[in-house]
């Protein structure tokens, strides 16, 4: 599905190099986390993947499923069937959720050449996903994650991508700022969309969101680089000893 | 004080081509005055402090400047509501195009019919509202419309009229002048909506007085648009009573010259005034809103929410002032004034001023500029959302305080639609 080589980036305007040669290949139907210190280049590697301003591509490649997604706009990459689950989402005062996910849906059929979902039938469909996931009709009435806390608006992000159901999916530090309910519920909606034809990048400091979303495979990053892979076994190991053991053995 | 003599003499230049029309004693006496005040305070310079940000030049001169005429859009701005539509070609009432001014609840006459009539409700107030403006800032163009009007309709709503009233303006001639005056009062009790909108002329000086007695509720949908190169300076003079309401909302797009003032009393004790514009320029485009509230009254709450969508060279000026005279305790006064600047070209000139006399009040104001939300741009293309079309939706959020203040939802989802449409015509890509 997502297939990563080499991949050097730097800041666009600083001549400061984030990461230094990341490979990953995320098939179709697993989930991979990615786990690491501060710094590592995590988070970078979510925003270069969705195609957020501000950084260079100076080396290495990017596809899913096989199309070279760096060329493409962050709207095209999201056509494209690419989602990314921010860390921190954006409050959007005085545009209404329901219109943002309609209009972004919408969008995504289009540029598919597909036809738009009228405005009866997307009730139906968000008022259906809305409710799987606890959200109640204020918040989708309420302007984007304006006044939202910090579970509500991971929560919006899990309905977005329930909604738009990209092939796949990045979740940048989804547990951040989740008290252990709140995680449980993103982890429930996430896990019902696991599917053969769906894959999942789940980025995180801690081996807790794991608990609730077995990964496949588990990935360490450290300094702008992938320096261990392995099974869930590593997740737990990350959270016995800490990062230090093994950036020290890869060293 | 003796004027300048270049003051005087452009004064002077511009009422050698006017005539003051006929009319009955008492209208001929309102005109005569307002022209003696005109003489004595002399047209805007470029010294005069209320004319800082925007050259009356073009204003200024005994010629329109010529403006390009626009063919006219397929479905009109307000073509959808059942309202009784009034029509005016180049600044002349056109009795033909205009619907049977006879409607329930309201008496509708032409400025000259109503003018010639010895005995008349419009005597107290035609030129009375707009002296009433002249202090403490001179409205020199408001005083030149009094005197020289030369069209325009006076409307009295004695109950809850059917449906609004609609001035519908056509623009005919590249070089027309026109200069109409309108005057409202909206009786105790009584409940009145005025729509506006089309070009009007190459060049339009428009005056509307308004009495708003008690209990009665006057509400104001304008748009000013779809000819770029239009020169327009129109002032609103409003007098509110007791447990009143005034809304008045401005949509803009466009124009060389446009200059919107506004001069609102509230003198009844629980008032409300809401004054609320939207302006969207491109280019060649000098927009200003100058807005002046003055609270006399008790337990009075005013209003002023100004947006801006500037580009390309475009400028948007705001001069806002709340006075809150002695005794007006328990004012509430909140003004806003933002521009969104969608390039480093566009231009945003604010002067917010409060006046407080009395002191158990709670008076707000707030300016500012800024650029689209980078962030907010990135999450919704991250979401699909094409940039042009983000960056559109971002635009309306924008200007959503400002369209908000339109009541009726039905004009409102016109206004936001002419919106939207200005905005796709004039996307970077």
């Amino acid at each position: 599905m997502l297939k990563i080589n080499n991949l050097h980036v730097k800041l666009e305007d600083e001549d400061k190099q984030i990461l230094k040669g990341v490979d990953l290949d995320v098939p179709a139907g697993t989930v991979h986390a990615i786990m690491g210190p501060n710094g590592s280049g995590k988070s970078t590697l979510s925003y270069v993947l969705s195609g957020r301003d501000g950084y260079e591509v100076t080396e290495g490649t990017a596809t899913l499923e096989g199309q070279d997604i760096l060329e493409l706009e962050a709207e095209e990459r999201a056509a494209a069937g690419l989602f990314l689950a921010f860390q921190y989402p954006v409050e959007i005062p005085g545009v209404g959720n329901m219109t943002f996910m309609r209009t972004a849906l919408n969008a995504q059929r289009k540029a598919r050449g597909e036809d738009e979902i009228s405005a009866a039938d997307f009730l139906k469909l968000i008022r259906a996903k809305a409710k799987e996931l606890k959200i109640d009709a204020d918040m989708l009435k309420r302007p984007v994650n304006v006044g939202f806390s910090g579970g509500e608006k991971k929560r919006n992000e899990i309905l977005q991508m329930a909604l738009l159901e990209p092939r796949m999916c990045i979740l940048d530090e989804t547990d951040s700022g989740l008290d252990v309910d709140a995680m449980k519920l993103v982890a429930d909606g996430v896990n019902a969309l696991r599917d053969a034809g769906r894959a999942f990048l789940v980025i995180t400091h801690y081996q807790r969101l794991l608990d609730h979303i077995a990964p496949d495979v588990v990935h360490i990053m450290a300094d702008g680089r992938i320096v261990k892979s392995g099974g869930p076994e590593l997740a737990i190991e990350v959270e016995t000893n800490g990062y230090a053991d093994i950036l020290a053995e890869v060293a | 004080m003796a004027l300048p003599q270049a003051k005087l003499d452009a004064t002077e230049a511009r009422l050698a081509p006017l005539r003051l029309p006929d009319g009955a004693a008492w209208a001929r006496a309102a005109r005569e005055d307002a022209l003696s005040r005109l003489r004595a305070m002399g047209l805007p310079g470029p010294r005069d402090e209320y004319w800082r940000f925007t050259r009356p030049d073009d204003l200024n001169r005994p010629d329109a400047p010529p403006a390009a005429l626009h063919p006219g859009d397929d479905k009109p701005l307000f073509s959808e509501i059942d309202r009784l539509k009034i029509v005016f070609r180049d600044g002349v009432f056109d009795a033909e195009a205009s619907d049977d001014l006879s409607l329930e609840g309201i008496e509708i006459e032409r400025l000259a019919t109503a003018t010639a009539t010895d005995i008349h409700w419009a005597r107290d107030l035609y030129g009375t509202l707009e002296q009433r403006g002249q202090t403490p800032v001179a409205r020199p163009f408001a005083a030149l419309n009094t005197a020289f009007a030369t069209d325009g309709v006076v409307i009295r709503a004695t109950g809850k009229v059917a449906k609004p009233v609609h001035l519908c303006y056509l623009h005919e001639e590249t070089d027309s002048d026109a200069i109409l005056h309108f005057v409202v009062k909206v009786e105790e009790g009584a409940d009145l909506t005025l729509l506006e909108n089309g070009p009007a002329a190459a060049r339009f000086n428009k005056c509307l007085e308004v009495e708003v007695a008690d209990g009665a509720a006057f509400h104001h949908v304008r748009a000013q648009g779809r000819d770029h190169e239009r020169r327009a300076v129109t002032h609103i003079f409003a007098r509110l009573g007791e447990a009143s309401t005034f809304k008045s909302f401005t949509l803009t797009a466009n124009g060389v010259l446009t200059r919107n003032e506004a001069f609102i009393e509230l003198t009844g004790d629980n008032a409300t005034a809401h004054i609320a514009g939207a302006a969207v320029g491109d280019g060649t485009f000098h927009h200003d809103d100058t807005v002046f509230v003055t609270h006399d009254a008790v337990n009075c709450e005013s209003r002023q929410v100004f947006k801006k969508v500037l580009k390309n060279g475009a400028v948007g000026t705001f001069q806002g002032k709340i006075l809150v005279k002695p005794g007006a305790q328990k004012t509430d006064g909140y003004q806003i004034s933002q521009s969104l600047l969608l390039d480093e070209d566009a231009q945003f000139l604010a002067k917010p001023e409060l006046e407080i006399y009395a002191d158990d009040v709670a008076c707000s104001h707030g300016s500012t500029s800024g650029a689209i939300d980078e962030e907010a741009l990135f999450y919704l293309r991250s979401r699909g959302v094409p940039a042009s079309e983000a960056q559109d939706l971002l635009t309306l959020a924008f200007l959503a305080e400002a369209i908000d203040e339109i009541e009726d939802q039905d004009i409102a989802a016109d206004i936001l639609g002419r919106l939207e449409a200005w905005l796709i015509r004039h996307r970077k890509d």
